[in-house]
């Protein structure tokens, strides 16, 4: 029961780092209908620019580790979403008007070069998040030892996930993204600017990814160049499990990959933990086609 | 084979004159023969997997380029078509020409059996699919299934292929044999395009839900493409397990799927496209050698840049002509005036 517990609060840590990866590909899609492909090296880049800062920032040292881990985390979000907003304008908005595998394949290419750039910018080796900055403290729940970074990953995740809800739920923007995801035509003339919002989910997605590589490093305490591949291929999945362009259905996708991936790792087999997330996919697809939360949509005829 | 691969081309390209494309092609034609005489071993060898890329491309382009499916999972049965070659070549010892077909027969069949319940899904409910096979077989190639893959190290010893006495060892000799493929595919699948089959497919890429409408059975076709598809790629497969010998899962990755699917995103879907995509992407990175490090920076670079500056791809597919058609009608029109 005890391992039980553990691997599902192991689960839901990582499945809310999905689910926050999973919530750039499902908003860019939303807008879009684009792939993001290289969402997922935004979220290396993520974790790369929180090692820097604090190892090399010096905040490690002037202030006290939880607020110098707190700023970081929202400086490494900003700095990431800077990077997909200039992303969009170069890579995704000359192709707007064409095809849509055309904007996959540019979306590939920059996956290529932004992981080649963190490659030679940091060097081929793993990197390791200095302990000192990581809680090592437990937390007792119902008679259970739970590793505080676990909870922390989880709270952090969560509200995280709600600040996002409340926003696109309860502002006018939020409204308006709402709107440009529905129909572009028409919202823009209902006097939206629809390239302000495609930019504002440019910032807000690989702003959401950066921060999930903040807190993988932090998690894991180890990063590497490639991780974009797994954790993007994966979140990508999430965002599918739950239906894509629905924004709860990749929170409710990402946490159930989480949770079935840590208990199948532990219950079934190790070595076959990356193609479980891959057969649970093509089975809830087999059953429900737009995924759990998508909704049916008519053919337009 | 190299008479082969002449004929092949030739085929193709006598289509391709009529078609205005005529001089690219015969280009082409020109370089590929030329190639051998001029390249060094090293050069060689990238030229035999560009053809072996084109070889890929050209059957991926059936499925994603002419049927419109979104399928980016084709390594996986590239994979499979190369481990069936190399598990019946090392185990049972039979000639890998053979298996040639054996092994696209094999991967056609695991087309087949993954891509039946899975056909109806919607675009990106697809390509997150294919994906996951790709990934699937890969960790079962990892994981040493059945206990006949050879897990993380793969298979090796696989033997050289024969043709009627003839040893085929040497990288000119795959060149020929490559290429020769690459011209009798052109060949095959340009009748294909050509038939009610090709037609049926473009139809669906245009519109499946007018295609359904209009009495084109969608699931079927569909189908047709996926396991026409998956046999190329498992010869193809055949051909790299004999020319490299040993194969490992890393060859069969997603990486190499995005590569395939590049290959013909950039083409357009025309054949001459794939064979030009197929150029510039095998051969620019070993021209970019000189960077080292930043050789795949430049080329995910480049990957944007050429996709920006050519949004729908190299070479589309030049609109179909039906004029034989239409000089039919416009006879029986005349012998209908006659009689009146």
């Amino acid at each position: 029961m005890e391992q039980f517990f553990q691997q599902l609060l192991n689960g839901l840590a990582v499945g809310g780092i999905y689910a926050l990866v999973a919530l750039g590909y499902t908003m860019v899609y939303g807008v879009l209908k684009l792939i993001n492909f290289a969402h997922g090296d935004l979220f290396t880049i993520g974790a790369y620019l929180g090692l820097t800062l604090l190892v090399s920032g010096g905040l490690a040292g002037s202030l006290p580790p939880v607020l110098a881990v707190l700023l970081v985390f929202f400086m490494v979000g900003l700095l990431v979403a800077l990077i997909g907003c200039a992303l969009e304008r170069v890579a995704y908005r000359p192709l707007r008007k064409a095809g849509r595998l055309s904007a996959v394949v540019s979306a590939l290419g920059a996956s290529i070069f932004f992981q080649n750039a963190v490659m030679l910018v940091y060097g081929a080796r793993p990197y390791v998040y200095p302990n000192s900055l990581r809680p090592d403290f437990t937390i007792e729940l119902f008679g259970y030892a739970l590793p505080g970074m676990r909870v922390m990953v989880i709270a952090a995740t969560v509200a995280l996930m709600l600040a996002l809800w409340a926003f696109i739920q309860k502002t006018r923007m939020g409204a308006a993204v709402r709107a440009v995801a529905i129909d572009q035509g028409a919202a823009r003339l209902m006097g939206i600017n629809v390239n302000r919002i495609i930019s504002l989910v440019f910032l807000i997605g690989p702003g959401l990814g950066g921060m999930a590589g903040l807190l993988v490093g932090m998690y894991y305490g180890k990063i590497d160049f490639t991780m974009g591949w797994t954790y993007g291929l994966k979140a990508f999945t999430a965002a599918i499990l739950g239906g894509i362009g629905n924004i709860p259905g990749a929170m409710l996708g990402g946490l159930l990959l989480g949770v079935v991936e840590a208990l199948a790792a532990s219950y079934v087999a190790f070595a076959w933990k990356d193609a479980v997330a891959f057969c649970v996919l093509i089975l809830i697809l087999i059953i429900r086609p737009t995924g759990i939360l998508g909704e049916r949509t008519a053919d337009k005829l | 084979m190299s008479d082969l691969s002449l004929s092949g081309r030739r085929g193709s390209l006598a289509a391709c004159l009529l078609r205005g494309r005529g001089l690219g092609g015969l280009l082409l034609l020109g370089v590929v023969v030329a190639l051998p005489f001029f390249c060094n071993a090293y050069w060689l060898d990238v030229c035999v997997s560009i053809g072996l890329y084109a070889l890929l491309a050209l059957s991926l382009n059936l499925i994603l380029g002419q049927a419109g499916i979104f399928h980016m999972g084709h390594a996986a049965f590239f994979g499979v078509g190369a481990y069936t070659t190399a598990i019946l070549n090392t185990m049972f010892h039979i000639p890998v020409l053979w298996l040639m077909p054996v092994s696209g027969a094999v991967a056609a069949l695991f087309a087949l059996i993954v891509a039946r319940p899975i056909i109806h899904l919607r675009g990106d409910y697809l390509l997150i699919v294919t994906i996951g096979i790709v990934e699937i077989v890969r960790i079962a190639l990892l994981n040493d299934v059945g206990g006949i893959t050879g897990g993380s190290n793969g298979i090796f010893g696989i033997s050289r292929p024969q043709l009627f006495g003839f040893r085929i060892y040497k990288s000119l000799h795959f060149y020929w044999l490559v290429w020769g493929m690459v011209g009798l595919t052109l060949l095959l699948f340009y009748g294909l395009w050509h038939s009610r089959v090709g037609r049926a497919l473009n139809y669906i890429k245009a519109d499946d839900v007018a295609a359904e409408g209009c009495g084109i059975n969608v699931a079927f076709y569909k189908l047709t493409a996926f396991v026409l598809g998956a046999f190329w790629a498992g010869m193809a497969g055949t051909v790299y397990a004999a020319k490299m010998s040993t194969i490992a899962p890393e060859s069969f990755n997603f990486m190499e799927s995005v590569i395939i699917f590049a290959v013909v995103i950039l083409s357009g879907g025309s054949q001459l496209g794939v064979l030009i995509s197929a150029f510039l992407f095998i051969g620019l990175p070993e021209l970019l050698r000189e960077f080292s490090d930043a050789r795949m920076l430049i080329f995910g670079l480049a990957m944007m840049l050429m996709m920006i500056w050519r949004p729908q791809g190299l070479l589309p597919c030049l609109p179909r002509r039906y004029g034989r058609l239409r000089a039919l009608m416009a006879s029986a029109d005349t012998a209908k005036e006659h009689h009146a």
